[in-house]
């Protein structure tokens, strides 16, 4: 009856840097074709879960699991086979490479099978983001933080993921800029991609998503639908610091 | 087959179930330490870590909540956020001593209608109804939970609540009421009234009734049914977990669907506090999941049932509940308000002329129900029987000040209880 499947689900994750314990029992899930918001304060442990979740960190404990799979402490480069695909915080992409290599490099797993639908996402990537489009041929290191996100972001979905995780898609861009990079997302949500999202910037993270996670000092303090998280104290503490007061 | 209102939650895999609330288990242990001095306090001496719970099964290393911890609380040391959060306050039914008090904030309404939204919905009750609530309007919570979940299926509600039997009957006529809401032993007093006004049950528009919030027997629903000639479900709520919403029938009637998504149920031994057995009978025990401005973790509810997971006929995947007759205190209800022997305790002990000694005595007179109190006299007064009329007016008045409900008080002479040895604290005479 229920028309939701789980695609990712993290149950009891430790993990540790060391003898610092940064994440204490992490659980969280995304369903098959949702966008969810993974909220907190800088060092809560919302980037340490997505490195965990794309093989980065070796959890201590606790399952990750990825389409009915057991996932934890498979490498990166095997997950991405299996569909999962980050675009990490500053962007990384490659600076003198141009825009056009940039994008096909998404789909290196894909270029050695001769997949004929590599052309096809190309378009859809350039559909997406027509500034990458008039800017093809430019090298992506030429390119203002606002392109770059969209590039990495276009570069991830070449890859054609079942999960895509982004890390800070808006940090450090303009206002405007981020905006655009948000209304990307909720494009990418009514074609049915799957994305886990991490933001500080909760509102507009909510705005997008269709259910959230709070986390504090490396655990989940609250999980809900968009809406009731846009309506929660802590939330609205987290996002307009601690003494803000709604008029 | 009738129709389901959240199907996303309440017809979901179990295994997603399961998932959802490790998640939601874990967020509210974790809220509870760092927003409610309570639970830091009791986890601090009991040095155990919020992180201890790693799966649903690390709930039981959590202490119990009691109705006592929520009393020593009153009025707000259990709200988890600023009052500025909190917008609605409803309390217990009991009116004695220190009641215990419940807060929501917007999401926790939100919450609580789309919850009885499900059972009037699994009731078969539908937006085509024309439904009459006669539970009270007010602190109780069994009033405003009712309202906001038959106005949020888009039914026609008459909150007609405590109305005199006169004027429910009256509304039910002139607006052709087709579901009642309100507690069973009230809908067999309208029962009586209508039979007392020589009027004929099947010239009313009734279809269908929920009842709740006081045990009430199968026989008793066959009566209801017949004499009101409706279908009668049962819900379960309490107000520690918010009210109305908890659990509810569905056309199946083979136990109350549990809203598993927001109350974690347990079922334990209420001697040792230690699980029962899949499917044995028990206290049962919930932990909210969603709450957020009075989480609690397993909270003791006192009431005797027992857990069924196994799939449904209707398509829910919801475990059900068994109906609850029995409690494992001896807490009486009567009329929807409850009534514990250590409050009427408190108030024979104030005075001298009765002993500690005393019975809580349940009976049925006709369609409605009666509480007497039967209580020793400490020794027989000089002036026999003016001076006993006297302490008896004085004490039953108290004790109907405190307990809120009418009772009969009955004295006993010095001895006659306690001198047969142990006595029943509570005789239920109601339930055959």
């Amino acid at each position: 009856m229920s028309d939701s499947k789980l695609l990712l689900t993290l149950s009891g994750l430790n993990v540790h840097y060391g003898r610092l314990h940064v994440l204490k029992g992490v659980s969280l899930h995304v369903n098959e074709g949702e966008v969810v918001a993974l909220l907190g304060a800088n060092g809560a442990g919302k980037t340490t879960t997505l490195r965990a979740i794309c093989g980065l960190l070796r959890p201590a404990a606790g399952a990750i699991s990825f389409a009915g799979q057991k996932i934890a402490g498979v490498a990166t480069d095997k997950l991405v086979r299996m569909g999962i695909t980050q675009v990490p915080e500053g962007r990384q992409i490659f600076g003198p490479l141009s825009v056009h290599d940039n994008l096909l490099l998404g789909a290196y797993t894909r270029l050695r099978a001769r997949d004929r639908g590599v052309e096809e996402d190309l378009q859809r990537i350039y559909d997406l983001f027509p500034i990458l489009n008039d800017f093809r041929a430019r090298r992506g290191g030429s390119l203002s933080g606002g392109q770059q996100q969209m590039l990495a972001m276009g570069r991830a979905l070449m890859a054609r993921p079942r999960l895509l995780l982004l890390d800070e898609p808006c940090l450090g861009l303009a206002p405007l800029v981020a905006k655009q990079i948000m209304e990307t997302i909720t494009r990418l949500r009514e074609e049915g991609t799957t994305i886990l999202v991490v933001e500080q910037n909760a509102r507009a993270a909510l705005k997008v998503a269709d259910r959230g996670y709070v986390m504090e000092t490396g655990k989940v303090v609250l999980e809900g639908s968009a809406d009731e998280l846009l309506r929660n104290r802590d939330v609205r503490r987290a996002y307009l610091g601690k003494d803000y007061e709604e008029v | 087959m009738s129709a389901i209102y959240s199907p996303r939650y309440e017809c979901m895999d179990r295994e997603e179930l399961r998932q959802l609330q490790l998640e939601r288990l874990q967020a509210t242990v974790n809220r509870c330490y760092k927003n409610v001095p309570f639970y830091r306090r009791r986890l601090d001496e009991l040095q155990i870590e919020p992180e201890a719970v790693q799966g649903v099964e690390d709930l039981r290393r959590l202490p119990f909540t009691t109705k006592d911890d929520l009393r020593r609380s009153y009025p707000y040391d259990l709200v988890a956020l600023p009052l500025r959060e909190v917008v609605r306050f409803h309390l217990s039914s009991g009116t004695t001593g220190a009641p215990t008090v419940i807060a929501y904030t917007a999401n926790d309404l939100k919450h609580w209608t789309e919850l009885v939204a499900r059972n009037l919905t699994a009731g078969e009750i539908t937006r085509e109804d024309v439904v009459q609530i006669f539970f009270g309007y007010g602190l109780f919570s069994g009033g405003f939970g009712l309202h906001q979940g038959a106005e949020a299926i888009g039914a026609s509600v008459l909150p007609v609540s405590e109305a005199e039997l006169p004027q429910q009957v009256k509304i039910m006529q002139d607006f052709r009421s087709t579901a009642l809401i309100g507690m069973p032993s009230y809908a067999l007093a309208i029962a009586q009234a209508l039979e007392d006004m020589a009027l004929e049950p099947n010239s009313l528009s009734l279809r269908v009734g929920l009842f709740g919030a006081e045990p009430w027997s199968e026989e008793r629903r066959a009566e209801i049914e017949r004499r009101l000639y409706l279908r009668a479900y049962d819900i379960y709520g309490l107000s520690e977990m918010g009210g109305p919403g908890v659990a509810g029938e569905c056309p199946e009637r083979c136990g109350l669907h549990l809203a598993e998504d927001h109350f974690l149920g347990e079922v334990i031994d209420p001697v040792t506090g230690e699980p029962v057995p899949d499917g044995a009978e028990g206290e049962l025990v919930f932990t909210t999941l969603a709450r957020e401005a009075l989480p609690l973790l397993r909270y003791r509810s006192g009431d005797i049932s027992s857990i069924d997971t196994r799939p449904c006929g209707c398509g829910r995947t919801s475990a059900r509940m068994a109906r609850v007759f029995r409690r494992s205190d001896d807490m009486a209800i009567i009329h929807g308000v409850n009534i514990l022997p250590s409050d009427v305790a408190r108030v024979l002990a104030e005075f001298p002329a009765v002993t500690e000694h005393f019975q809580l005595v349940l009976d049925r007179q006709g369609s409605i129900d009666e509480l007497d109190i039967r209580v020793e006299l400490t020794g027989l007064p000089g002036d026999m029987a003016n001076q006993v009329l006297r302490i008896r007016e004085q004490i039953a008045r108290r004790l109907r000040q405190e307990l809120g409900v009418d009772l009969k008080l009955t004295l006993l002479e010095p001895r006659s209880l306690h001198a047969r040895g142990t006595y029943p604290r509570v005789v239920d005479k109601r339930q055959v």
